[in-house]
């Protein structure tokens, strides 16, 4: 039976894994590969890797960084973060990642989903979104990083993409995004039944029964959480034995 | 040893690479039919699509080398499909190593089985060397929405909307559906296998 994946996200800027609250108070936390490694031994399975570096001078390290992941890790990983281009994903790809994600170039062009799927296959082109339910009741697409509003919803847009060819989709809520009160059942629901591809669900995990809600009643195939797991509140292999507890198919 | 992984035009090459690396293997990615004809052991990986990748082989007689090999061989992925007799995927006629034809999985409608299968799956009625030290129904990663139904060849067994070949042997062509360069320590022990006792 396939086993639902507890994924952690890693953010990276300037080479470095870099920790902090709603993007405050960052500070380094050291060499991802090192910490790559060590939560694939603790039993992630797989890993993300999100480059927030701002500058495209300083992202030419990130291909040197992926190239050192890929050879460190022995589990999957997709590296996201301010990828616009087949050539970018190709240099990424040739250095070793699994999948990449897209996200805001994307959303302006979506012609990009469908060139990535045709040279590279939908089974390693993500397409992350992050969504905020608003005062109508509705979940509307956020571009760059949750400072851009659309008028386009976050159901549509995924339907689109994937009709594209995105081949799984990572979707993150802002509305509970660094909370720790859960994560947003409904809208993870709503895909999980509207479409045909994996989601993975971000934003909220608090306990380790936010995971077995949005694994279950959310229809999530996967879940995602960044600083539960860097500052060690909850370690993943606490989160996936309650989930075996729970009946919920993990790999232990 | 002088092990060669083929590259073609597929991805996830490098990918293997490194695995072997992990297990102090040293492998060289090439595409010189010379290279691949003398090798103690070789790699035939990849993800993507079969008809591009199946005319890209045949346009360099690639195939015929790969058919004629007599050393083991490991397909991965893509490259066990390639190895199979008829994909479905852009109805593609393959090496015909195997018997077996790769189907497409159906979706399974209202938040059933999706396809692509992305992620950990269970490998079970293990057979052969290959399998050596790997317990009955140890996880292993997948990425694929293409299947080789079972057959007289499958050495391994998974079950994904139906149960399909997670693995094929016939004399010394072995192929994993599954990737064992990305299934941390069970793929490593497999990898360790195919170098070490078959």
């Amino acid at each position: 039976m396939l086993a639902k994946r507890i994924i952690p996200c890693l953010d990276i800027r300037d080479g470095r894994t870099v920790k902090g609250v709603n993007f405050e108070n960052i500070r380094d936390a050291g060499d991802p590969v090192e910490l790559g490694v060590l939560y694939a031994q603790q039993g992630a399975d797989e890993l993300v890797f999100l480059d927030i570096t701002a500058t495209n001078e300083k992202r030419k390290t990130l291909s040197n960084l992926v190239n050192r992941i890929a050879h460190g890790i022995n589990i999957p990983f997709t590296v996201g973060g301010g990828i616009s281009s087949v050539e970018d994903v190709k240099i990424l790809l040739e250095n070793g990642a699994d999948k990449i994600s897209v996200n805001t170039a994307a959303f302006k062009n979506p012609e990009l989903i469908r060139l990535l799927a045709r040279e590279f296959g939908s089974q390693c082109v993500v397409l992350a979104i992050d969504t905020r339910q608003e005062a109508d009741g509705q979940w509307y697409v956020y571009l760059n990083g949750g400072r851009v509003k659309t008028e386009t919803l976050c159901v549509d847009w995924a339907r689109q993409a994937v009709d594209l060819g995105a081949g799984e989709l990572l979707l993150t809520s802002m509305n509970h995004d660094g909370t720790k009160q859960g994560f947003a059942l409904d809208i993870t629901h709503a895909l999980a039944t509207a479409l045909p591809v994996p989601i993975i669900a971000s934003g909220g995990g608090g306990t380790v029964s936010h995971f077995a809600d949005v694994l279950t009643a959310g229809g999530a195939d996967a879940a995602l959480a960044a600083s539960i797991f860097h500052f060690k509140e909850i370690t993943i292999a606490e989160v996936k034995n309650y989930l075996h507890q729970q009946a919920i198919p993990v790999r232990l | 040893m002088n092990i060669v992984i083929i590259k073609y035009n597929a991805g996830n090459i490098q990918s293997v690479q490194y695995a072997l690396e992990r297990i102090g293997a040293s492998a060289i990615v090439t595409d010189d039919p010379e290279a691949i004809a003398s090798a103690d052991k070789v790699i035939f990986p990849g993800v993507g699509e079969a008809s591009t990748a199946m005319e890209y082989l045949r346009a360099r007689q690639l195939d015929r080398l790969i058919s004629g090999l007599q050393q083991p061989v490991l397909g991965i992925c893509l490259g066990m499909q390639l190895m199979c007799a008829y994909s479905e995927e852009n109805n593609t006629s393959c090496m015909g190593i195997f018997d077996e034809t790769v189907r497409l999985f159906q979706p399974q409608p209202g938040g059933g089985e999706k396809v692509p299968q992305i992620g950990w799956n269970t490998i079970f009625n293990l057979k052969t060397k290959l399998f050596d030290a790997v317990t009955e129904n140890s996880f292993c990663y997948f990425v694929h929405g293409y299947y080789a139904s079972l057959g007289e060849h499958t050495i391994a067994t998974t079950d994904y909307v139906l149960p399909y070949s997670s693995a094929l042997h016939k004399q010394n062509f072995y192929g994993t559906q599954f990737h064992p360069e990305k299934s941390a320590g069970v793929g490593e022990q497999i990898l360790k296998n195919f170098l070490e006792k078959i």
